[in-house]
């Protein structure tokens, strides 16, 4: 623990991670131009990823990464909470429970027993749940990563008390916006874009990919029509439902989706 | 100099007369655009889609290019009979050129406790377009009575709009989903054009009958050599524009339409729509004359900040979000809000029709909804309505 100077009047930051990967925590390291004069407008109390100097809470803005997948991260969200005066999660683990939340879908251990050679040794929660299934929060911005200009724009609204400027409507918004041709009018490439929230910027569609739906659903989602018209393009109900089970496969509008298209058994 | 030769004669041609010329000639036009100093743009191939993009000469021009185009899907296909305008429309209309998706308003910073000022600077060059459609100069017509000439002007609009220069291509192949006849935008050029087009390729070969439209026109017309078009070319032309109407075979009926949508703003058909309505916004956003924008204020680490204009669009729930939520929460009031404003309200408004019949909004829906089938079914649906209320007056 460090001294802090008593009349530092910054704002403080604090960055936790629970299961993740750490992508989203490094998109504020990625912010290279900005970083300085942030660094100015706030005080970096803890973030391990850039430094091992940590300050106790209680602190102005958390930024939240991972899911819950332990009972210990169970219990350190809670604490976590009780220090933080904003509560912001980032990233589809933290939001909707991110790539883990597929043992959501399978038998208790399916995917522990795969992938290590003693399962037996691990201590986890049958599930991976978003933070907010767990604590309030206070602001979600979504992505697998998130954007760093949009976390940017968070942590700026929140420093000057304004609402942040994130849309929340389709991809297809910022596709069009980009003045990409639609790759699911013009070649049946399957797209998630239609019903999934806008950030990335129309990224895949950018070069000729269907979208993989990093962002997690749009504020109006309609799965339903876009599964008929996936269907209607030749696409089976295993893949429309592998389409809807990625990063945000836990999100309930995906997550509805991909057990109505699993249902349909025309694998 | 032969019979018809008109090079040199060019000062002489008025608006409405018709010159015949080749493929190479349109090739000089083009030049000579470039060369009075226009920025010269056009329909060109790019990512399997006919798009707006720069046109120095015919090459760049979609050359055997056709587009079969139903709703929810469009398809490119190639011939090698070298036409340039044998497809219907392309997946943009030329709306963006002088509506920015996204536009810096300003920017302020803090100097010695001043709040200063900066606009962007706005290009200078003014803009030929070559080969827009007719729908396609009808939609700028509207557009330009809601943002340059309605109550609140867009800041850019009319400095790029200002001084654009138009040669308009008529249509002689319409798409799947073209539907202007009904709404009398084409396929032959109305107003708002300096030249028009019409591409023919018969027993006299393949050439271009040049309508004048402006004294402008005329002007640009006179430096590129071109021949009196013939008898027979106005009979090809005319029978062009006559076929090209009868292979339209999606249609609007308009009578009555704007009073029939005001009275059915409660007809069940708007719920069947929002079961299929992915809220995506596609439509709005390829419509060219959809004009909503969102204005966003955002403040940088430096403490400078910025206005930006962004296209929007009704389907957004932010879009009718005021004080405790969205005006329009459902999907079906967003579809009825934007259908009924483009053929209904829009009257009201803009004493025209908001809808030019360029079909984009059908082929570029990814789940295909057809606005001409459901403005049918909503009529059906209204007329069925009327008659049980007559049986009933009766009884």
């Amino acid at each position: 623990m460090s001294e802090i100077s008593a009349t530092d009047a910054r704002p403080t930051l604090a960055v936790w991670k629970f299961a993740s990967c750490d992508g989203c925590q490094l998109s504020l390291l990625d912010c290279e131009d900005e970083l300085l004069a942030l660094a100015g407008a706030v005080r970096i109390a803890h973030f391990t990823e850039m430094s091992r100097t940590s300050t106790d809470g209680p602190y102005d803005i958390s930024l939240v990464e991972g899911s819950i997948t332990t009972p210990d991260d169970a219990e350190r969200i809670q604490q976590v909470r009780r220090d933080s005066r904003h509560l912001v999660t980032i990233g589809a683990c933290a939001t909707a429970g991110g790539i883990q939340g597929l043992r959501n879908f399978a038998a208790e251990g399916a995917y522990a027993g795969t992938v290590y050679a003693h399962p037996e040794y691990l201590k986890t929660l049958e599930t991976s749940t978003p933070i907010s299934d767990h604590v309030a929060v206070d602001y979600e911005l979504h992505g697998c990563p998130i954007d760093r200009r949009q976390l940017l724009e968070v942590l700026l609204a929140f420093l000057a008390g304004r609402r942040p400027a994130v849309a929340g409507h389709s991809v297809c918004q910022e596709c069009k916006g980009r003045s990409n041709v639609c790759v699911m009018v013009a070649n049946a490439t399957p797209c998630l874009g239609p019903v999934t929230r806008a950030g990335c910027g129309g990224l895949c569609p950018s070069v000729g990919r269907g979208c993989f739906g990093c962002f997690g659903p749009s504020q109006s989602a309609n799965t339903i029509s876009l599964a008929d018209q996936l269907s209607r393009n030749g696409a089976t109900g295993e893949l429309v439902s592998r389409l809807f089970r990625t990063f945000n496969a836990n999100a309930p509008v995906f997550r509805a989706e991909s057990e109505r298209q699993s249902a349909r058994g025309d694998a | 100099m032969s019979l018809h030769d008109r090079s040199g004669l060019g000062p002489n041609l008025d608006v409405e007369d018709l010159v015949v010329i080749r493929p190479d000639q349109l090739n000089d036009l083009i030049a000579r655009l470039g060369d009075l100093g226009y920025e010269t743009k056009g329909p060109t191939i790019g990512d399997g889609a006919i798009v707006p993009g720069a046109v120095r000469g015919t090459s760049d021009l979609p050359v055997g290019a056709r587009d079969a185009q139903s709703p929810g899907r469009y398809r490119l296909e190639y011939s090698d009979d070298g036409h340039l305008f044998e497809w219907a429309v392309g997946a943009r209309s030329w709306k963006a050129e002088f509506f920015a998706p996204r536009e810096r308003q300003w920017r302020a910073v803090i100097v010695d406790g001043t709040l200063r000022f900066t606009e962007p600077t706005k290009s200078a060059r003014p803009l030929a377009i070559i080969g827009a459609r007719p729908c396609e100069v009808a939609a700028i017509s509207v557009l330009d009575e809601v943002l340059m000439n309605g109550a609140c002007p867009d800041t850019g609009y009319d400095a790029r709009r200002e001084g654009l220069f138009v040669v308009v291509a008529e249509c002689t192949a319409p798409g799947g989903t073209c539907f202007c006849a009904s709404m009398g935008s084409g396929p032959s050029a109305g107003p708002g054009f300096d030249l028009a087009l019409l591409e023919l390729d018969d027993a006299d070969g393949h050439r271009f009958v040049v309508r004048v439209g402006t004294a402008r026109g005329a002007e640009v017309m006179a430096g590129v050599s071109s021949t009196s078009a013939t008898d027979a070319d106005v009979a090809a032309r005319a029978q062009a524009l006559d076929r090209s109407i009868n292979r339209m075979h999606r249609h609007l009926q308009t009578e009555g339409l704007a009073a029939l949508l005001a009275r059915s703003m409660e007809s069940p058909r708007w719920d069947q729509i929002a079961e299929r309505c992915l809220s995506c916004g596609n439509c709005t956003l390829v419509c060219p004359t959809c004009f909503c924008s969102d204005f966003r204020d955002t403040t940088d680490v430096s403490g400078a900040v910025e206005r930006t204009r962004t296209w929007s669009s009704c389907f957004d729930l932010d879009h009718s979000y005021l004080h405790g939520g969205p005006v329009r929460a459902s999907t079906s009031s967003r579809y009825r809000q934007w259908m009924s404003h483009k053929l209904s309200t829009w009257w009201d408004q803009f004493d025209t029709s908001g809808c030019v019949g360029c079909g984009r909004c059908i082929t570029w829906c990814p789940v295909g909804i057809d606005i001409t089938e459901e403005a049918a079914a909503i009529r059906g649906d209204d007329e069925a309505a009327r008659a049980v209320h007559v049986e009933e007056e009766a009884r």
